[in-house]
């Protein structure tokens, strides 16, 4: 369980996030959504202490981002920003590898690289892991980085806009993959997605921010309301059936 | 190794060999060979200009008693030689790790402004007596004091807390050695000619600068922060993958960041006082090295780094002294060398 | 510690901000403004060691010296300042300046060149020289940029002051082989002392050099939106650049010739300017020369009087206030940052 609690950041005097006050449940897939400059970002690095929050605190699994060690942290969350360069030139299975890094401080023992082999498998990229990332496509280096933060085996993932730069095709089978971890493994997914299409397809709850608030949080049903859509991204949205379920109309 | 067989399962790699899946430093063995082959290789070089240096064109014959003493100024050299180059290239390596850029050295801190800056104080305020006296243990830790003095200051100051930057602090590094710079210049213009010419060699990086007696304090301390620095490789694997990687693997990176820097600090403000500036030889070493050390793991490119440094070093010495009788340019054409390779690496460089 | 990108953004010039709303220039600030200038350039007049009331040639070291060196001192001030405000302008990056992208340096280089070239170079041939090599050294630089993605604009004054170092070791290189330290020490200690009557006039190109730029300001501000925006608008960027180029060259290089090196003039009077009026570069300029002008006459002045009888260069005030006033601007910024 994520919770957080009177959760403010701002900067200078202009932008303001928060308060903040919601609780996410363990397990499947919960999708940030709202429009451009609605916090998203902001809250998922604040959740992964990638960012400091000015007041308030949030707790994972009974663990307070700002007061726990970061090394046992790790242990139970990690996070993915949108924007990955590295300098040094690595492998597909050396990056994932790195996922191993809490557990193993970078001496990988024969659990650690069968672990590593699952990833690699999990996520198709078997014929790759040798290959160097920036001899891989977009889609493909994508796969990678994901496989890093579920290699390190944490309850809880959070991934800002992982579909970014990714077409249609590639942005499917990261999904299905995200699916498949959150229900064959257990995984409590929290990722900032721009597509409501894509949020609604594949989570399970979905959390609507809007101007550094939270302005919904529940399951795709209670979500998906062409009147709360219309609202929160400030333009008129039609909810129909499809054949997968709820889609929007903008 | 047949246990290892059953619980990983394999892969044919490209080539269609059957291989275990195992994560290592190179991606192929040849990778890996080619690395042990041209550590050697550098290595061996590196022994061979030594050992050219103490005993080639030995003016004296082995049995005359002024043998010794003559061996013993040129292995002074060669041990400069030998500091200097483990200084700049784990220096060089691991601030380019540490800040997630491979185009700038620690130089860049103002280390070499402030010694110049020192160097021409004295002269300027001391008078060139002073000068010939600022030599020994006290005046040379001095100014190891307080180049590590000027380092944490700038860290303290610009890294850490709610504010802290990087890039801020390399900039303002830059300038503040920037301004000492101007003050130096100014200093130096004042002088007469025969003050300068004291003050000139000083101001340029040379191992004939460095002095024996420093030695058993230097030489400890610089293989303790090495291999302190080597040990916390893996640290720095992580930290190169930047800071919001290294957090999400539950690394402190701001402490870390310090901690590398303080030690950098430590082999900077060391190699400077002992031979002098020597702005862009770690940036050749660590160029060099990546191309021979195609790894992301710090175990294997440090000591790289060290080998090519002491060969580059050892060779151009010896070269210039003996075959082609330049003795004076060495660290100018060091240099001059590293300054052509950071243009061509800016120059090909699509991402920064 | 935080993300890299926070400060950066501070440091785009604000092109839609105008808080001179009427752009114009003949203003009753710019009018104090003008008043203050002159005032200074009196003051600059009368400082001096020589007593020219007193002596009896005291008339003709006047317009020998100290008028020459006040004329002098107002070109040099706006040509460096503007050199800047070009240089953020084409750029995009407030950080951008001769001093801190090696334009100086370069310059120095070239003078070096020509003492190595001629045994006794002209003033016209010094000064060509510092004018071709400012001019690839620019472009050197302009090209880096255009080809690289940069992820944070501090890099770029980083590059650029490793450029600079490159350039500079290089130099001292050349100096040692050929034994010619004094050239380059003279170069870089930029001062106003040696400026007489015969000797500094080509500092009057500068003058053209500011209508061409008042003339082109507004397709130089179009070309700093990059390429595909100015060639969208029409404007043949490419030729713009070159352009810019070749009037930061100009005034980079008779400044060298004549005077020395000019450290971060171009830096710190742009940007307060910025600070104060916005991105405008027509309405700016004036201010921005005006300004220049006045900073660097008021720097003369304490150069002149701060251990009188004995003169400090310029350059000196210049480099250390300079590096001061740098080093407060990056930290005034780090604290108003916007994360994305």
């Amino acid at each position: 369980m994520i919770t957080i609690k009177q959760v403010r950041k701002s900067y200078g005097d202009e932008v303001v996030i928060g308060p903040l006050n919601i609780e996410i449940p363990k397990a499947g897939i919960t999708s940030l959504i709202g429009p451009n400059g609605a916090g998203k970002s902001t809250t998922l690095l604040m959740i992964g202490r990638l960012l400091n929050m000015d007041e308030g605190s949030i707790t994972v699994a009974n663990m307070d981002v700002a007061k726990s060690k970061s090394s046992d942290i790790a242990k139970m969350l990690t996070i993915l920003r949108q924007e990955n360069h590295f300098i040094t030139r690595l492998t597909v299975r050396q990056l994932v590898g790195f996922g191993r890094f809490p557990y193993s401080k970078g001496r990988l023992t024969k659990e650690d690289e069968a672990i590593i082999s699952k990833y690699i498998d999990f996520f198709e990229l078997t014929d790759l892991e040798h290959r160097f990332l920036d001899e891989l496509s977009g889609g493909q280096r994508q796969r990678a980085y994901v496989a890093m933060v579920l290699c390190q085996e944490t309850e809880y993932v959070l991934l800002d806009e992982p579909l970014n730069n990714l077409d249609i095709a590639r942005a499917v089978q990261m999904m299905e993959h995200l699916r498949r971890a959150a229900n064959e493994l257990g995984r409590t997914i929290l990722m900032v997605l721009h597509d409501i299409n894509f949020a609604a397809r594949y989570s399970d709850r979905i959390c609507a921010m809007k101007n550094g608030q939270i302005a919904a949080f529940g399951t795709v049903e209670e979500i998906m309301k062409p009147e709360l859509l219309t609202d929160i991204f400030e333009t008129k949205i039609e909810i129909i059936d499809g054949p997968y379920g709820k889609i929007a109309i903008y | 190794m047949s246990t290892v067989e059953i619980g990983l399962a394999t892969n044919r790699g490209a080539g269609g060999s059957l291989r275990a899946r195992m994560t290592g430093a190179f991606r192929t063995r040849r990778d890996a060979r080619r690395y042990w082959l041209l550590l050697v290789l550098f290595l061996g070089i590196g022994l061979l200009a030594t050992l050219g240096l103490i005993l080639y064109k030995n003016p004296v014959p082995v049995d005359s008693p002024s043998f010794i003493p003559v061996v013993q100024r040129r292995l002074t050299a060669v041990v400069a030689m030998f500091v200097a180059a483990l200084c700049h290239s784990f220096a060089t390596v691991a601030f380019q790790s540490v800040t997630g850029n491979r185009i700038i050295t620690p130089s860049l801190l103002g280390y070499e402004s402030l010694y110049s800056f020192i160097q021409t104080s004295v002269l300027f305020f001391f008078g060139a007596s002073a000068l010939a006296k600022f030599s020994g243990t006290g005046a040379f830790f001095l100014q190891v004091a307080l180049m590590i003095a000027l380092s944490l200051i700038l860290f303290g100051w610009l890294l850490s807390g709610k504010y802290g930057n990087l890039h801020l602090m390399l900039l303002i590094g830059i300038i503040i050695g920037a301004g000492l710079n101007s003050m130096s210049g100014f200093m130096r213009r004042v002088l007469s000619p025969s003050e300068f010419d004291l003050l000139q060699s000083r101001l340029i990086g040379s191992v004939n600068n460095a002095d024996a007696e420093y030695f058993p304090i230097v030489i400890p301390l610089v293989q303790a922060t090495v291999l302190l620095l080597y040990l916390l490789s893996r640290k720095l694997n992580v930290l190169s993958l930047g800071r919001d990687v290294s957090t999400a693997f539950g690394v402190n990176y701001q402490a870390h960041v310090i901690l590398f820097l303080i030690l950098i600090a430590v082999l900077m403000a060391t190699t400077t006082a002992l031979i002098g500036p020597m702005t862009f030889f770690g940036f050749l070493i660590a160029m060099l090295s990546y191309q021979a050390a195609p790894t992301y793991d710090h175990r294997y490119m440090l000591p790289m780094a060290f080998a090519i440094g002491f060969s580059v070093l050892t060779s151009a010495y010896f070269l210039l002294y003996h075959v082609f009788r330049a003795q004076t340019v060495v660290s100018v054409l060091i240099e001059l060398f590293g300054g052509i390779a950071f243009l061509i690496v800016i120059l090909r460089k699509r991402t920064l | 510690m935080h993300a890299v990108n926070e400060v950066e953004i501070r440091f785009q010039p604000r092109i839609s901000e105008q808080k001179n709303k009427s752009g114009r220039i003949l203003t009753v600030p710019f009018a104090l403004a003008v008043l203050a200038v002159i005032a200074l350039g009196v003051v600059s007049l009368f400082t001096g060691v020589y007593d020219i009331w007193g002596q009896a040639d005291g008339r003709d070291m006047f317009f020998i010296t100290r008028v020459p060196r006040t004329i002098a001192l107002m070109l040099t001030g706006a040509a460096m300042s503007m050199t800047g405000l070009i240089m953020h302008l084409v750029t995009r990056n407030k950080m951008v300046e001769p001093t801190t992208i090696g334009t100086n340096e370069w310059a120095g280089l070239g003078l070096l060149a020509v003492y190595l070239l001629i045994p006794s170079p002209t003033l016209v041939m010094r000064m060509t020289g510092a004018i071709v090599f400012s001019f690839v050294g620019t472009m050197v630089f302009f090209l880096f940029l255009r080809r690289v993605r940069l992820r944070s604009s501090l890099i770029v004054p980083i590059m650029g002051l490793m450029l600079g170092a490159v350039i500079s070791a290089f130099s001292t290189f050349v100096t040692l082989w050929f034994n010619m330290s004094q050239v380059i020490e003279n170069w870089f200690i930029g001062s106003f002392a040696p400026v007489q009557a015969g000797r500094y006039e080509y500092l009057w190109i500068i003058v053209i050099v500011t209508f061409l730029v008042f003339l082109y300001a507004n397709r130089l501000t179009i070309a700093g939106l990059g390429e595909d925006v100015a060639t969208t608008l029409g404007v043949n960027y490419n030729r713009l650049i070159l352009l810019a180029n070749a009037l930061i060259a100009v005034c980079v290089g008779i400044v060298a010739a004549v005077i020395g090196n000019i450290p971060f003039l171009g830096l710190i009077v742009p940007n307060i300017i910025s600070m104060i009026r916005g991105d405008d570069l027509r309405s700016n300029l004036p201010w921005v020369c005006l300004m220049g002008m006045g900073t660097i006459t008021l720097c003369d002045i304490i150069a002149r009087v701060v251990i009188m009888p004995f003169e400090v260069p310029v350059s000196l005030i210049l480099g250390t206030i300079g590096a001061a006033v740098f080093i407060l601007m990056l930290l005034r910024q780090r604290r108003s940052r916007r994360l994305r």
